[in-house]
């Protein structure tokens, strides 16, 4: 499981957790979250944005 | 070879950097800016504190990260002093730079409001990873924090500073926080929540004067009121900085004027971001700024593209009262019909034939921005 940490806001992504009030499941890879996703903190489109990752 | 030479390390110029190297790895690329050139996102900058953030953690990247990561000489704390359009050169003092493109990622400044007082230049405002390093130093041990302007950045950072134990007092000569963005009953409910947490609201007036009163500050307002303060802050807006191309002959009025190539009035001189001005918009916000770099970026790739700009909402981090707002276009005709539930207010700016042209979501009301998004109109389609 891996974490991304969004380049605008700095909202973190953690595969693990996912973000289940936007309908991701826990555990859902980074590849798998849909293009319409968007950063619950800043609002920014996944395709918007670069994710950094953050550990393995 | 000449470079293709950016000026402005923010989310700008950086990012036209990174979509230029994803279609050429090889021009030769060079940042210049006046700031550190540490990567940094600038909206972090009014969110940070809550979360105890000191200014080295938000700094994503040093700058030889970033050179190394874009291929690119930076060039930090160093400001161009002129632009020579008619040479394709740039003056760093006597040092003269040539440049096969120019990009313009220059930002914008904090507007500073006519303030009197013995201690008006004891106002800060902090527009920068450093000026919040200065900001993040002041409130040691401080406590009093009067903040100038209750729009975006100062709605954000009233919410900010109060969960991060400190008074907070805001002043805006508007009726209501986020005047420009939400209409009065989303207004109210910033209000309301902010207030719930100690955030003391000053409206209807503007800071007069700012006086030392001992070892602390007095602020005085043009309604009579007085306000002691540690610190005061001021976030009225921002200004594209413009001087720049201005003296180097380029169109400006807002800001620096570009097609929809971002083209500035020389073929060879790009701007973008919060600098930029297109279509008479000027668009101080970070989607404006990635969908631009995306199309520049190719642009100086070798791929002409122009750009166009969907509907781009925007998140206010008040996490007191999460709002988000995508605002209906200047002069739009159409009015706001609120609709309020137990915790959130969805506001729809609609036209006669019941179109939607703008929203203001607060609360639970945020939930439906996914819902709402595709029935707005594009901001440049």
């Amino acid at each position: 499981m891996k974490k991304w940490q969004c380049i605008v806001c700095g909202y973190v992504y953690d595969e693990a957790t996912g973000d289940p009030e936007h309908g991701i499941t826990a555990g859902t890879h980074w590849e798998d979250v849909p293009a319409d996703w968007a950063c619950p903190d800043c609002g920014i489109a996944k395709e918007d944005f670069e994710m950094v990752l953050l550990a393995a | 070879m000449h470079p293709i030479l950016i000026i402005g390390s923010g989310l700008a110029g950086y990012n036209v950097a990174k979509e230029l190297r994803k279609l050429d790895k090889e021009t030769p690329l060079v940042v210049i800016t006046a700031d550190s050139g540490s990567f940094y996102s600038k909206p972090m900058l009014s969110n940070a504190l809550a979360q105890k953030k000191p200014p080295a953690a938000i700094a994503l990247n040093t700058p030889e990260q970033m050179a190394t990561q874009v291929n690119a000489t930076v060039r930090a704390k160093t400001r161009v002093s002129a632009i020579n359009a008619a040479t394709r050169t740039v003056s760093i003092g006597d040092e003269t730079l040539p440049y096969a493109k120019l990009v313009l990622a220059l930002g914008a400044d904090q507007i500073r409001l006519p303030i009197g007082g013995d201690a008006a230049d004891a106002i800060i405002t902090v527009n920068d990873l450093d000026d919040y390093g200065r900001f993040h130093n002041l409130l040691g041990g401080k406590k009093r924090v009067v903040i100038i302007g209750g729009g975006l950045i100062g709605s954000e950072f009233a919410n900010d500073l109060i969960v991060g134990g400190h008074e907070v007092a805001v002043i805006d000569i508007a009726n209501q926080p986020l005047g420009r963005l939400l209409p009065p009953e989303g207004g109210a409910m910033v209000r309301q929540k902010l207030a719930a947490l100690g955030v003391q609201w000053h409206f209807g007036t503007g800071a007069k004067t700012v006086d030392h009163d001992g070892a602390a500050l007095k602020v005085t307002l043009e309604n009579g009121a007085a306000l002691a303060a540690d610190i005061v802050l001021s976030a009225v807006g921002l200004k594209p900085r413009t001087d720049l191309a201005k003296a180097a002959g380029l169109t400006v009025n807002r800001g620096i004027v570009v097609n929809r190539n971002l083209q500035t009035s020389d073929a060879d001189i790009y701007a973008l971001g919060d600098c930029m001005e297109i279509e008479n918009l000027v668009m101080p916000f970070v989607m404006p700024i990635m969908h631009a770099a995306r199309a520049l970026g190719a642009t100086l790739g070798g791929k002409p593209t122009t750009v166009s700009f969907p509907a781009m909402p925007v998140l206010v981090k008040t996490p007191a009262c999460p709002t988000i707002v995508s605002p209906p276009a200047p002069g739009a005709t159409g009015e706001w019909k609120v609709e309020s539930a137990a915790d959130g207010i969805k506001s729809l700016f609609v036209d006669g034939t019941g179109k939607l042209l703008g929203f203001a979501l607060n609360g639970t009301a945020t939930a439906e921005r996914a819902k709402l998004l595709p029935q707005l109109p594009a901001v440049l389609p």
